[in-house]
């Protein structure tokens, strides 16, 4: 496969970690597919794609977990490939499901995990009670982990994958399963993360918050990058595109063929059962629109405009509704933590 | 340097979650007592049986002591994944392995010497080599560790791990020379008794308790640490194999 890559952003012109014709096989199933890109020192790097698209495979590889069939992994100049050794100094993990001890307390899950990367006593205590703070678990931090709430789990999670002061960190759905106040504060800390100059690289299937925190974004799915590029870049082709959602009671199925023939210039997808998405270059007129839903025996029970989003370029890339997407993800949550 | 912090800390750590907890202290006192106490009545000799018995409630000690425990601990931590944190620590899989055994090794030859201190009330002890039984008991100890290691890595379930750990224990208290000496085995029983690291482990208590050893000393310490190093290496390329897929 072609490398698709942008222009270095940082300037150096090396890129931290940079990937060729990776690929990786479970018995038949191709789980990563020829896939090559580059993440460059300082650049949060976000990489999109539905369950089973290949993310996790992908992060696996690039930590050390899982083998690639062919293809090489370079991170910050040494070859991983082989030797997923050689950077595991340089790289923080933060897995998909919090992995710390239950058994341990907050601050003393921090400490083990800063001595894992050979950090002495008092200086692992001093950067534990530090993290403790930052990430507000100061009332919990003797308490054992096992006892934490799920947003609790994933800040001591982000803050375990940290403490060594990684250049490179690797999040795999930080923000998955948790409560909205919880996720706004994990993403804030990305943020700072990110502009301390951690070059992250981000698996999430919410894709606003990779519209919202990453420079460039790759899309998998099944196995393969179909784009990757500059969020900007990406936005580019719907930027002058009118879009609305109209809700109705049923039949939106047969509803969007009558109205592709009664309006011709404009273009009509059936989301769901009860959901309409219409298209145009120009302004919609909403009146014309919905009398003619009326007229046919539907009732509609929402309209609204939606703003060219990345969304709306994942749909339009993948044909993958993003409903649809995060309720699988969070079904797996649930049956995970059964 | 670097490594030896995170070895230390890793052995730190499993003894304080999981060897130093309550339960699995009196697991090895009352387990080693109760051991003695059977065979103690069963040999009708009094306390002169002390000396006789002393080897195989040693050594059943340890194999029970670390065989269950790294099994289990290291399939719950595969379990709920806090094993991939030590596997993306940047220390030699070698290093972070003997790290994860270490605990157990040291929690083993605790628990050996825990019949020795009942026994030095019971019965005298002034014959015992223990310029030999101690390194006998740390070899046990290494012995039935990787016996335990090598469970964990080849089964997926917390259920499966003490299964597994009893198919090979059990016989082993049996077949090792622990209670019934090898040599009275039946004939079919005894190559299965040579295959076993045990039966090597025992074979130098009852030399440096007694004096009845069957095989030369050296010979013993020879096989048992080839036992050793075989299960480790074994060990090593399945998590290779099996967890780094």
């Amino acid at each position: 496969m072609e490398k698709k890559t942008l222009t270095d952003p940082i300037g150096d012109g090396k890129p931290f970690i940079s990937v060729e014709r990776l690929t990786k096989t479970f018995g038949k199933v191709v789980a990563v597919d020829d896939i090559a890109f580059d993440v460059h020192q300082g650049e949060l790097f976000g990489f999109l794609g539905p369950n089973g698209a290949g993310k996790t495979t992908t992060i696996n590889m690039l930590i050390g977990l899982a083998r690639p069939d062919s293809g090489t992994i370079h991170i910050a100049g040494s070859e991983c490939t082989r030797n997923p050794k050689a950077a595991q100094q340089l790289i923080g993990v933060v897995p998909d499901e919090s992995n710390l001890y239950p058994e341990l307390s907050g601050f003393d899950n921090l400490c083990f995990c800063a001595s894992l990367y050979g950090i002495l006593k008092s200086e692992r205590q001093h950067r534990a009670s530090e993290l403790i703070k930052t990430f507000g678990l100061e009332e919990a931090a003797s308490r054992k982990f096992g006892t934490y709430s799920k947003g609790m789990k994933r800040k001591l999670t982000i803050a375990a994958g940290i403490i060594h002061r990684p250049p490179i960190l690797f999040l795999d759905e930080p923000t998955t399963g948790i409560d909205v106040a919880s996720a706004r504060q994990i993403r804030q800390l990305i943020d700072d993360l990110h502009h301390a100059g951690t070059t992250i690289f981000l698996t999430t299937h919410y894709i606003e918050e990779a519209e919202r925190l990453c420079e460039r974004i790759a899309f998998i799915v099944n196995g393969k990058i179909i784009a990757i590029d500059s969020v900007h870049n990406l936005l580019q082709p719907i930027q002058d595109k009118k879009v609305m959602i109209i809700s109705v009671s049923n039949s939106a199925k047969e509803l969007h063929q009558k109205l592709a023939v009664k309006f011709p210039h404009l273009t009509f997808q059936a989301l769901s059962d009860t959901q309409i998405r219409v298209e145009s270059d120009q302004a919609i007129s909403v009146g014309s629109l919905l009398r003619f839903i009326e007229d046919h025996g539907a009732e509609v029970t929402e309209a609204r405009r939606i703003r060219p989003s990345l969304e709306e370029v994942f749909v339009r890339l993948t044909g993958i509704e993003l409903n649809i997407m995060k309720k699988e993800k969070e079904k797996d949550k649930g049956r995970n933590s059964l | 340097m670097k490594r030896w912090i995170a070895y230390w800390n890793i052995m730190l750590k499993d003894m304080r979650t999981y060897y130093l907890k309550p339960p699995n202290i009196s697991w090895g006192l009352i387990f080693p007592v109760a051991w003695t106490g059977m065979f103690f009545v069963k040999s009708g000799r009094g306390l002169e049986s002390i000396l006789s018995l002393l080897p195989g409630v040693m050594a059943i000690s340890i194999l029970f002591g670390t065989t269950s425990m790294l099994s289990v601990t290291v399939t719950f931590e595969k379990k709920n994944r806090s094993f991939e944190r030590l596997l993306l620590a940047p220390i030699p899989l070698e290093l972070l392995m003997l790290a994860k055994t270490s605990g157990a090794i040291l929690f083993g030859t605790i628990n050996a010497f825990v019949p020795v201190f009942i026994g030095l009330f019971l019965a005298d002890l002034s014959q015992v080599q223990w310029l030999t039984v101690i390194p006998a008991v740390v070899m046990i100890a290494i012995a039935s560790t990787f016996l335990g290691l090598f469970i964990a890595v080849s089964v997926s379930e917390v259920f499966e791990a003490q299964t597994f750990s009893n198919f090979f224990r059990f016989p082993m208290i049996f077949l090792c020379g622990l209670f019934f000496p090898v040599v009275s085995l039946p004939v079919f029983l005894k190559p299965i008794s040579f295959m076993l690291p045990l039966t090597y482990g025992v074979d130098i208590l009852h030399g440096a308790v007694q004096g009845d050893n069957m095989l030369p000393l050296w010979v013993d310490f020879l096989l048992i640490t080839l036992y050793c190093v075989v299960l480790f290496f074994i060990s090593l390329r399945n998590i290779y194999r099996k967890w780094i897929i």
